[in-house]
C-alpha cells in the first residue's frame, strides 16, 4: 500500500481580508486542488477564514538557521530606525529655550 | 547557505548525532544550551539521534492515540441520544482524526514517513494510549471519555506544547484549542447524566468505576518505573514527569467528580494528603499497563480490525483522488524523507 504518501503542500491561511496569509502547517495531497480541500478541512474548519494558499513543499527555498551571519548587523544601523532619532528630546529643548528667552525679555 | 524545504528534516544518522561520532560532544553541548534557554528546535537543525528517535516514538504514539481515540466514540454516533449530541460527537471525532494528521506530519519532519507510521499502527507494531484498549460500553462511557480522558490529555498536551521541538509544539497548540471544546462538551454530558434520573446517575457512576483504572494509568508509569523521563526532561521533550501530570489531573478533577455526587472505587484508596498537598492512591499495576498497551486489552483486537477496515474501505477515495490528479508515481517528492 503506497497510496497514503502523497506530496506535501504547505498551507497559508488568511483570517480576514487585509491581514497577511500566515503559515499554519501542511497537508499531503495528490494535487493542489485536493490540497486546498484538505487544507480547508484541517485549517479552515473552526477559525474565521477568507483565503487559503497551498504551495508544494519543494517550491520553497529557505535560509538555514545555522546561517546566523546573514542576519547579523555588522555595524550600527540605528540610522534606519525611528528609535535612532531624538526628535522629542530636541524639540522639547528648543521649546524650553524659547520660553526662557521670552521670560527674560 | 540556502536550503530547500524548511519543513523537511535532516537525514538521520548522517551528521555525527550519536555518542562517539566525531563532534558529537561539541554539538550536544550547543544543543543542550540552546534547549535550556527555551529555544525551539526545527527540522533541519542538528539534534542528537536519541532526541530524534524519542520524539518520533512519542509523536507517533500520540498520533495513533488520536486515531484510536476516535473509534470508541465514533461507534456511538448512530446511538447518540439527541441531534445536538450527535452533531457535537461527529465534530469531536473529526477533530481527533484531524489531530492525527497534524501529528503524523510533525513526526514526519523527523524522518519517518507517514505511510510507515500508518502501516505500523495497522500491523499492531506501534503503540497507542492505554485508554483506547477498553470498550465504550454505554453512552455514559462516551461522556466519561470525553470529560475525564480529554482532561487528562489536556494536562499532558498543554505541557508538551511548551516543549523544545517546534513542529510538535505548534501542532499541540492547535490541538489544545480544539480539545477545550471536547472537554466542555464531555463535562456537559456528565452534568446531564449526574443530575438526571437515578438510572442516568447510576449509569455514569458505573462508567467512572470501570474507567478509573485506565484513567489512573493514562499518564504512564510512575516516576520510579518510567525509564525515559530524565533525558526527556533535560531535552525539554517533556516538561513534567508522569506522576506530576497525574497529580495535576487529580487536583483539578477529583473535586469536580465529587461535586457531581460521584465517587471513585474504594480499592484505589484515594485521599488528599493535606500536609503534603498531594493525592495519595494505590499505585497502579504497571505490568498490567504494559500488557494492555502491547495489544492485550479487552478492545485491542477490535480497534485494529476497525482501523484496518477503515483504511481498506477508504482506498477507493485515495485512488479516485490520485487518478483525478493524473499522477502515475505516488509520493515521488517525499521518497527521500523516509
Amino acid at each position: 500500500m503506497s497510496d497514503t504518501q502523497w506530496q506535501i503542500f504547505e498551507v497559508f491561511h488568511q483570517q480576514v481580508r487585509g491581514e497577511p496569509h500566515v503559515y499554519v502547517g501542511s497537508v499531503h495531497a495528490p494535487d493542489p486542488e485536493a490540497a486546498l480541500i484538505l487544507a480547508k478541512e484541517q485549517y479552515g474548519r473552526r477559525q474565521a477564514s477568507v483565503s487559503l494558499w497551498v504551495v508544494p513543499e519543494d517550491a520553497i527555498t529557505a535560509t538555514s538557521y545555522e546561517d546566523v551571519d546573514m542576519f547579523d548587523h555588522g555595524t550600527d544601523k540605528s540610522y534606519r530606525e525611528s528609535f535612532g532619532y531624538e526628535t522629542t528630546k530636541r524639540i522639547k529643548s528648543i521649546v524650553a529655550d524659547r520660553t526662557e528667552s521670552r521670560g527674560e525679555a | 547557505m540556502v536550503r530547500v524545504s524548511p519543513t523537511r528534516g535532516g537525514q538521520p544518522g548522517l551528521r555525527g548525532d550519536k555518542p562517539g561520532d566525531p563532534g558529537y560532544e561539541e554539538n550536544l553541548a550547543a544543543f543542550e544550551s540552546r534547549v535550556s534557554r527555551g529555544d525551539k528546535v526545527e527540522p533541519g537543525d542538528w539534534m542528537p539521534d536519541a532526541y530524534r528517535q524519542q520524539l518520533i516514538r512519542l509523536i507517533h504514539v500520540h498520533a495513533n492515540s488520536e486515531i484510536c481515540g476516535a473509534l470508541p466514540e465514533g461507534g456511538w454516533i448512530p446511538n447518540a441520544p439527541s441531534l445536538k449530541r450527535k452533531l457535537a460527537l461527529i465534530a469531536k471525532v473529526q477533530d481527533e482524526v484531524g489531530h492525527a494528521q497534524l501529528l503524523y506530519r510533525a513526526a514526519e519532519t523527523l524522518g519517518k514517513s507517514r505511510e510507515e507510521m500508518i502501516e505500523e499502527l495497522i500491523s499492531g507494531k506501534a503503540k497507542y494510549s492505554n485508554v483506547f484498549h477498553y470498550h465504550a460500553e454505554t453512552w455514559a462511557d462516551v461522556a466519561t471519555i470525553s470529560w475525564l480522558i480529554d482532561a487528562g490529555a489536556i494536562v499532558n498536551q498543554t505541557m508538551m506544547a511548551e516543549g523544545s521541538y517546534g513542529p510538535y509544539a505548534r501542532a499541540l497548540k492547535r490541538i489544545c484549542y480544539e480539545e477545550a471544546f471536547h472537554l466542555t462538551h464531555g463535562y456537559d454530558m456528565c452534568i446531564t447524566l449526574a443530575t438526571g434520573t437515578k438510572l442516568q446517575h447510576d449509569m455514569l457512576q458505573d462508567a467512572v468505576n470501570r474507567w478509573w483504572k485506565p484513567i489512573m494509568m493514562f499518564h504512564g508509569p510512575g516516576d520510579k518505573v518510567s525509564r525515559h523521563t530524565d533525558l526527556l526532561m533535560r531535552w525539554r521533550v517533556k516538561m513534567k514527569t508522569n506522576d506530576e501530570q497525574r497529580q495535576q489531573f487529580l487536583k483539578q478533577y477529583m473535586p469536580k467528580i465529587y461535586q457531581l455526587g460521584l465517587t471513585v472505587p474504594d480499592e484505589w484508596e484515594m485521599r488528599f494528603d493535606e500536609v503534603e498537598g498531594v493525592w495519595r492512591y494505590r499505585e497502579p499495576d504497571w505490568d498490567e499497563f504494559l500488557h494492555v498497551v502491547r495489544g492485550n486489552g479487552p478492545a485491542s483486537a477490535l480497534r485494529l480490525r476497525t482501523r484496518k477496515m477503515a483504511h481498506e474501505d477508504g482506498a477507493w477515495v485515495r485512488r479516485a483522488l490520485q487518478s483525478a490528479a493524473g499522477q502515475s508515481a505516488v509520493g515521488e517528492s517525499v521518497a527521500g524523507a523516509g
